[in-house]
């Protein structure tokens, strides 16, 4: 594949898209097909075809349009978006196309969820369709793996994304550059780049959208990493439970590999990457860079104490490169126009976008990939759209559960890295659930220790047994039968896991009981002395056994 | 710890133990009569007193809570007493009496006097009392201030811990205990 | 090993000592006679660094490192005993505790068990949390050896000894968290599995887990001793 040809499949795919006066695009991501988003596909077509209009109005399959809450969703040339689509409507959608558009469909991207949003991981997402090669070329795809092979050498790659401020979007936040740097002078006779796509956070899709709507961008990431880092080998390691992500990955490795640009001598550069697909077997913990080794490795996923780190000693104990879906999924844009760009977005020590998966008690969920910087309370209030049912604000969760709960005084800080920390949160990966005043913060944190202590690989004590001590407190308190000790306990609890566990799993575990105890002590006061659940939640219904 | 001014008042008690405690205390032979002759043994299966005393100094409390009986005797005994001692692993950690604690109580009672009776299979209702589900520690019913551990605690560590006791200091065992 | 093996000088809780390039941190340690506790560690076997009762403090480092796989610096500052280490590693045995069924009295282990042991050096005289008293099996399937599941604190010393060593890797972990267990090959009865007889695991496992049938009482006192010499042998030097 040279330069050239690409340029003629671009050009080829976008004179094949002009020939389509009109365009009817339907969101086959998994959000809106778990609507019946196929049905709804299979109607227009039907409609389309019945009108005599196949060569006019084409009805096309794309990814992920990010109002999730509002779907199944359909976008037409016209610049009209529709929302709680069913099959009934396919006939009045395509009058629409040379009509007044539908009013109680449509649905206004006016607002600061479709205008707030910076998209750059996520700017293919919903316009292309995710099983065609030939529309991500068309977009500019895999420009820059051809460029980055005839005209940059590896260190020039690193450079750029050096520049950049690229950190990974895993959750850590570690320089991509800097991990790239590393895994290139690292000496062993064979590299690897592996991408992580065991996205485990609950209330967290971003990956799993990516990967539905985009999966080329992705190997196009890799790619470029395996020359940067001289990796002639590369994995995925995706969950089980994302069968649709798997599919379109699959169907997008076999094209890359049709058209020369994955497998032996890319691009006739002389330059080999063979890539596979892992599978993983619903284990959180295997999201942990060196249980995600071991599981491919075919041992049981459990993490091993870092130093070494995998960009020394990885996969096989050879230096290996292991980066998130998002943080790959960054690479060919910064590549394209160059690290300088990417780091004029964002803030100081927080370059670049991040996409969120925004859930919970808000008004508009789904995708939104913004610049890092922006306040929080822009998030819920403006592109959230804010609390629905006139209830109030409570707290809204980063993280994941390795992150907090954050209250209304902390709204106005921007998210960041740094920031996020600092008040004892964590950016993690890009879930952000909302909380009103109907959510009891107690019982939140118990049911993220309950995910950590049934995620627990089990290997080392203070995860394994600390986590089912502090859970089993948790439920003693939202049982009504807790006593101060037994906070006072909890606190303990929290400082040794914290501090002696061997992985991010069990150091992470005690993060939302920290923060809501920080924040929200109150609540657990009450629950407490008064045996009293302000959010009217604790000890209504089911009693649960309690081994103490 | 409170100062010395007359003979302090000692108490020993038995709950679902074996009494190995107790005799580990005896064991302290000729050191016993020495150290019992600067403590007043108010109440204790080794003497005659029918009723725990209102006001008691120390109390040495063997053996695990496994019947609700044990409950009401613990909670009396915390209330009464200034200074609590667990002794031995059953009071501890509740040791060989907690190994019931994974059978259901019903299906113990069957086992020991239904099905493995020689004669007269029948589970007593007179002099049995009601067993709680589980055998536990003292710790997990009232504050307890010392534990001695080991099964029995032997009988120079329970001198030693008396003998600072007695002479006003920090009432610990003057070398490391185990359990078992 | 290397062949050329530079030596490095290392101060552990305020006294300097000399260490071989490749050594551990425990490592030095142990040659000089400073005392870390560890359970899952065992000379002769691969380092897990699971237990974390050997975390150590190293000046310039925010997280506890654990000594078993950390390799020496030159330069290296180590505080091996400080209060909040030895609340951490109180606080870690007393887990363990209350995580099994642990019954020193009426153990086979009685007086020679590592866990014992250590809760002794440690002081510790009580745990804090309550007891699980869980549900867990014995099995005798094996004509020479007896597991008890209620006495083993998963260190899996049994699971790298008998695949690293004897090669045969009959134990292995199932399950995931608190649910974790040692089991013989597909979970199969001991005495129904691939197992050669060896008894290396009866003389590696720190507890009364793995015990031998013809023991009375507590006389059981475990020798692990063999191992590096077991693989001097081996590699021929």
């Amino acid at each position: 594949m040279t330069s050239e040809e690409l340029d003629h499949i671009a050009r080829k795919e976008r004179e094949s898209q002009r020939s389509f006066p009109q365009r009817v695009n339907v969101c086959v991501a998994a959000g809106c097909l778990s609507c019946q988003a196929d049905a709804v596909k299979e109607a227009l077509t039907k409609e389309v075809a019945s009108r005599g209009l196949d060569g006019q109005c084409q009805v096309k399959g794309v990814g992920c349009m990010g109002l999730c809450s509002e779907g199944p969703l359909v976008s037409i040339s016209t610049g009209h978006l529709y929302q709680h689509v069913s099959t009934s409507d396919a006939g009045s959608i395509l009058d629409s196309l040379d009509g007044l558009p539908v009013e109680q469909l449509l649905c206004p991207t006016d607002t600061p969820f479709f205008q707030r949003q910076k998209k750059i991981v996520l700017e293919n997402s919903g316009t292309i369709d995710p099983e065609r090669i030939e529309e991500y070329i068309a977009q500019k795809g895999y420009r820059a793996l051809i460029k980055v092979l005839t005209a940059m050498t590896p260190q020039q790659v690193i450079a750029e994304i050096t520049i950049s401020g690229l950190r990974g979007r895993g959750g850590a936040g570690y320089p991509t550059g800097l991990k790239w740097s590393t895994v290139a002078k690292a000496v062993g006779t064979k590299k690897y780049v592996v991408c992580n796509a065991d996205e485990g956070d609950p209330g967290a899709f971003m990956d799993r959208s990516v990967l539905e709507s985009d999966p080329h961008r992705v190997l196009e990431g890799m790619l470029i990493a395996a020359y940067a880092v001289g990796a002639s080998e590369g994995y995925i390691y995706v969950r089980a439970e994302y069968p649709l992500a798997i599919k379109r990955l699959k169907t997008a490795i076999r094209q890359a590999e049709r058209n020369g640009l994955l497998g032996a001598n890319i691009c006739g550069t002389g330059f080999n990457l063979h890539i596979e697909l892992r599978l993983g077997a619903g284990a959180f913990v295997c999201g942990e860079e060196t249980a995600l080794i071991a599981s491919i490795e075919g041992k049981r996923g459990t993490p091993r104490p870092r130093p070494p780190y995998p960009a020394m000693e990885g996969l096989l104990g050879q230096p290996t490169l292991i980066n998130n879906v998002e943080t790959y999924a960054n690479v060919p844009p910064i590549l394209r126009n160059g690290g300088e760009w990417y780091a004029q977005i964002g803030t100081e020590k927080s370059k670049g976008t991040k996409v969120f998966a925004l859930a919970g008690r808000v008004r508009n969920t789904g995708l939104v990939e913004v610049p890092m910087g922006i306040s929080l309370r822009e998030m819920v209030f403006e592109i959230g759209g804010g609390i629905p049912d006139g209830k109030g604000f409570k707290a809204v969760q980063t993280g994941g559960p390795s992150g907090g709960c954050l209250p209304s005084e902390t709204l106005d800080m921007p998210v960041e890295y740094e920031s996020l920390a600092r008040v004892g949160s964590i950016m993690g990966s890009g879930g952000m659930i909302v909380m009103d005043e109907t959510s009891c913060m107690v019982d939140v944190a118990k049911y993220f220790m309950d995910f950590c202590m049934t995620e627990s690989c089990g290997k080392c004590i203070p995860c394994r047994v600390g986590t089912y001590q502090m859970h089993r407190i948790l439920s003693a308190i939202t049982n009504m039968s807790a006593t101060e000790q037994d906070l006072k306990m909890m606190e303990e609890l929290c400082d040794v896991v914290k501090h002696t566990s061997l992985c991010g799993l069990g150091q992470s575990a005690p993060n939302p009981v920290l923060s809501t105890l920080k924040y929200f002590l109150a609540e657990y006061q009450a629950h407490v002395h008064e045996h009293r659940c302000p959010a009217g939640v604790c000890g209504q219904g089911v009693l649960e056994k309690v081994s103490a | 710890m409170s100062e010395i001014v007359s003979k302090i008042k000692v108490a020993t008690v038995w709950l679902d133990g074996c009494s190995g405690c107790h005799m580990s205390f005896l064991d302290m032979d000729e050191r016993l009569l020495e150290l019992g002759s600067q403590f007043d043994l108010v109440y204790s299966p080794l003497v005659d007193f029918k009723v725990y005393p209102e006001s008691v100094d120390v109390a040495l409390v063997e053996g695990a809570i496994s019947s609700v009986e044990d409950e009401h005797k613990i909670h009396n005994i915390r209330k009464h007493t200034k200074f609590l001692i667990a002794m031995g692993d059953c009071a501890v950690t509740g040791n060989v009496a907690a190994m019931r604690n994974v059978f259901p109580v019903n299906k113990l009672l069957q086992r020991i006097y239904v099905a493995g009776a020689d004669a007269d299979p029948a589970i007593p209702r007179d002099g049995l009392p009601q067993l709680a589900k589980q055998a536990r520690p003292a710790q997990d019913f009232v504050k307890v201030d010392v534990c001695l551990p080991g099964c029995p605690p032997q009988n120079r560590v329970i001198a030693g811990f008396l003998t600072n006791l007695l002479e006003g200091r920090k009432p610990e065992a003057n070398q490391k205990i185990r359990f078992g | 090993m290397s062949a050329t093996a530079v030596v490095k000088t290392l101060r552990i809780d305020g006294r300097d000592y000399s260490a071989k390039s490749d050594d551990t941190i425990l490592d030095v340690a142990r040659e000089n006679d400073i005392f870390i506790p560890r359970l899952c560690e065992l000379e002769g076997l691969s380092t897990v660094g699971a237990c974390r009762l050997c975390l150590v403090e190293v000046k310039g480092s925010k997280k506890l490192l654990p000594a078993c796989t950390t390799a020496v610096d030159e330069g290296m500052e180590i505080s091996t005993n400080s209060e909040r280490l030895q609340g951490y590693r109180k606080m870690i045995v007393e887990m363990l505790f209350t995580e099994g069924n642990h019954i020193c009295s009426v153990c086979v282990s009685n007086g020679h068990c590592e866990l014992q042991t250590l809760a002794l050096e440690l002081g510790m005289t009580h745990v804090r949390f309550p007891y699980n008293y869980p549900r867990l099996p014995v099995d005798t399937s094996h004509p020479r050896w007896v597991l008890d599941h209620n006495r083993c604190i998963l260190c899996t010393r049994c699971v790298r000894v008998c695949a690293e060593i004897e090669g045969a890797h009959v134990w292995d972990i199932m399950g995931r968290g608190i649910d974790s267990m040692l089991i013989a090959d597909l979970h199969q009865p001991w005495g129904e599995s691939s197992c050669t007889r060896c008894g290396k695991c009866v003389q590696v496992c720190p507890t009364g887990a793995l015990s031998d049938k013809t023991k009375f009482g507590s006389d059981h006192p475990k020798h692990p001793e063999f191992l590096p010499y077991l693989n001097m042998m081996r590699e021929g030097q």
